[in-house]
């Protein structure tokens, strides 16, 4: 009786962290499709050379999210838009720009948090579907393992354009 | 956005995690949200406490961390935060230091849902303790996003842990800092230089300061020194030839109020730490004063300085660098009404109202739900305990 309450303890535990994987996975995609719109609104705004490469990059994650090879699409999005914000030309006018790069910055930050908090998620899950326990009583029924997402999300560095709760 | 703060340690004590849950309290007040904050109160006598807290019960001595922390536990204290949780109807619950064996791990026990946690210390060995228990694991799964106040904080997350936490630093209040009297008689006329922090530590390198002080003084008979902090400057004070000892005034530990003003008292103001400095709390003060500040090359400060572009930087440990960088700093008004000017602008980034953006942002990417929690219910409740179901619905996965 004891053994079994434990077990269902342990069975409402994993079916707690597998229920997380699914809430960030799907936290994440939000994250990422919003990096992708806000990028493509920003290169649409600007409409210039300079925003061309970034427009291309967040069109071929946006393809890639439906076929599969993402993790690369959405690493060159991040790098596409650090190359565009970070080393343009002070010259530049960006001032009409303010909210478009705002939402790019908040959404960036949003990609980076979420990736977190979902490998966070993952691994929690594969520590404890490791347990002995676990696999012996096969607690985790038929739910697949989790993997990582892992890509370079480091967002663009803006440190003049302070992003205000308006932005969120 | 209904938000609840769980603080572990009395409210009532002064302490960084207090002032940290305080100020991240009035700035999501000030964006629109509804907060409640859950601590030990102590009933000391003369505690302004603020409407949105609820107090959790009498706090308890207890040796935590290497210091003693006052913090509050038990079946009553249990009582009060599974009642505070039904009765406040969450969006979100916001732990901060999870693991204290106080309020804060009696929510992660009791609540279910939306969880997000900060961690300000990284004490590795009372991590690791932690972690090998089953129960603290179990506090541990719950929680969807994890906040580390420091690099050092999430480095030791990643290793004892597993499973990573963003990044969000301690704010600061910069209002609180923007405007104050000078302390009476300063900063005088002849120039004078300010120095804030420990002055018995020597990572705060106040020996180097002392150093170029004592470099500088023969040719500007009235510089005086403003030395603000705990601690016994004797040790420090022997470095300084007898002579000039005069002009190195030490103010001893400081009220808030009179930090502020403390920021307002020197024409130039100096941050000489020698490393370990994770962020730099005083250095972010400082320049929300507008203060024309010299401090010490490491990477933190550079980065907060913006590479030199908010104030001058000196190699590290270098006195005689740090003479001449402020020599010339107390030769120009000019260049400090510009270094004030640019501080005050950069220390934008780490004002609360942009930190308190980013946690709010946390708290957002912990609500996106879309169809994966379709059926269950929204919003922070009580743990219900196991359930047997949870055997059964393993098959429907």
């Amino acid at each position: 009786m004891l053994f079994g309450f434990y077990l269902s303890w342990r069975a409402t535990r994993l079916h707690r962290v597998h229920h997380r994987v699914d809430t960030t996975r799907v936290a994440l995609e939000a994250a990422l499709a919003r990096r992708r719109t806000a990028a493509l609104a920003l290169a649409a705004a600007d409409g210039t050379e300079a925003t061309a490469a970034l427009a291309a990059a967040a069109r071929t994650a946006g393809e890639a999210s439906l076929t599969g090879e993402r993790d690369l699409a959405e690493s060159t999005l991040s790098r596409a838009l650090r190359d565009c914000l970070e080393f343009r030309d002070q010259d530049r006018c960006w001032g009409m720009l303010r909210p478009q790069l705002a939402e790019v910055e908040a959404a960036a930050k949003g990609v980076h948090m979420a990736r977190t908090f979902h490998n966070a998620a993952v691994s929690d899950t594969r520590r404890a579907r490791r347990s002995v326990l676990v696999r012996t009583f096969r607690l985790a029924g038929t739910a697949p393992l989790p993997d990582y997402f892992e890509i370079d999300d480091e967002p663009p560095r803006l440190p003049l354009l302070p992003v205000g709760p308006d932005t969120l | 956005m209904r938000v609840g703060l769980v603080c572990p340690y009395a409210w009532d004590v002064p302490g960084g995690v207090q002032q940290h849950i305080g100020d991240l309290a009035e700035a999501l007040l000030g964006m629109g949200h509804e907060v409640s904050v859950l601590a030990p109160v102590g009933g000391a006598d003369g505690v302004r406490t603020p409407g949105y807290l609820v107090p959790a019960g009498r706090p308890v001595p207890v040796p935590y961390n290497g210091s003693v922390a006052r913090l509050s536990f038990g079946p009553r204290t249990a009582a009060r935060v599974r009642r505070w949780i039904s009765e406040g109807d969450f969006d979100v619950l916001h732990i901060h230091e999870p693991f204290a064996p106080s309020v804060s791990l009696l929510a992660c026990w009791a609540a279910e849902g939306p969880l997000v946690a900060t961690f300000h210390t990284s004490n590795p060995r009372s991590r690791a303790m932690a972690v090998s228990s089953a129960a603290l694991r179990s506090a541990m799964e719950k929680i969807n996003g994890r906040i580390a106040v420091s690099e050092a904080a999430r480095r030791t997350l990643v290793e004892h842990l597993g499973g990573d936490a963003v990044l969000i630093p301690n704010g600061v209040a910069v209002r609180r800092f923007a405007s104050a009297e000078p302390l009476p008689g300063w900063p005088g006329p002849g120039g004078s230089i300010g120095f804030l922090g420990r002055l018995d530590e020597p990572r705060k390198g106040l020996s180097v300061l002392l150093e170029a002080f004592t470099l500088m003084a023969p040719a500007r008979p009235s510089l005086r020194l403003l030395v603000a902090g705990p601690g016994d400057p004797a040790a420090a004070m022997a470095a300084v030839p007898e002579h000039l000892r005069e002009r190195v005034v030490p103010l001893g530990r400081l009220d808030d109020a009179d930090k502020v003003r403390a920021y307002h008292s020197a024409d130039v103001f100096c941050a000489p730490n020698l490393g370990g400095e994770s962020f730099g709390i005083v250095l972010t003060e400082a320049m929300a004063a507008g203060a024309a500040i010299v401090a010490s090359d490491i990477p933190a400060f550079s980065a907060v300085l913006d590479r030199g572009a908010a104030g001058e930087l000196f190699t590290t440990g270098d006195p005689a660098h740090l003479a001449e960088r402020a020599g010339a700093l107390l030769d120009d008004p000019g260049r400090r009404a510009e270094l004030s000017r640019a501080a005050r602008r950069a220390v934008h980034a780490y004002d609360w109202e942009t930190v308190a953006a980013d946690v709010a942002h946390v708290y957002q990417t912990v609500l996106t739900r879309g169809g994966a929690g379709r059926g269950e219910p929204g919003g922070v409740r009580l743990d219900t305990g196991p359930r047997a179901t949870a055997l059964l619905r393993r098959e429907t996965r």
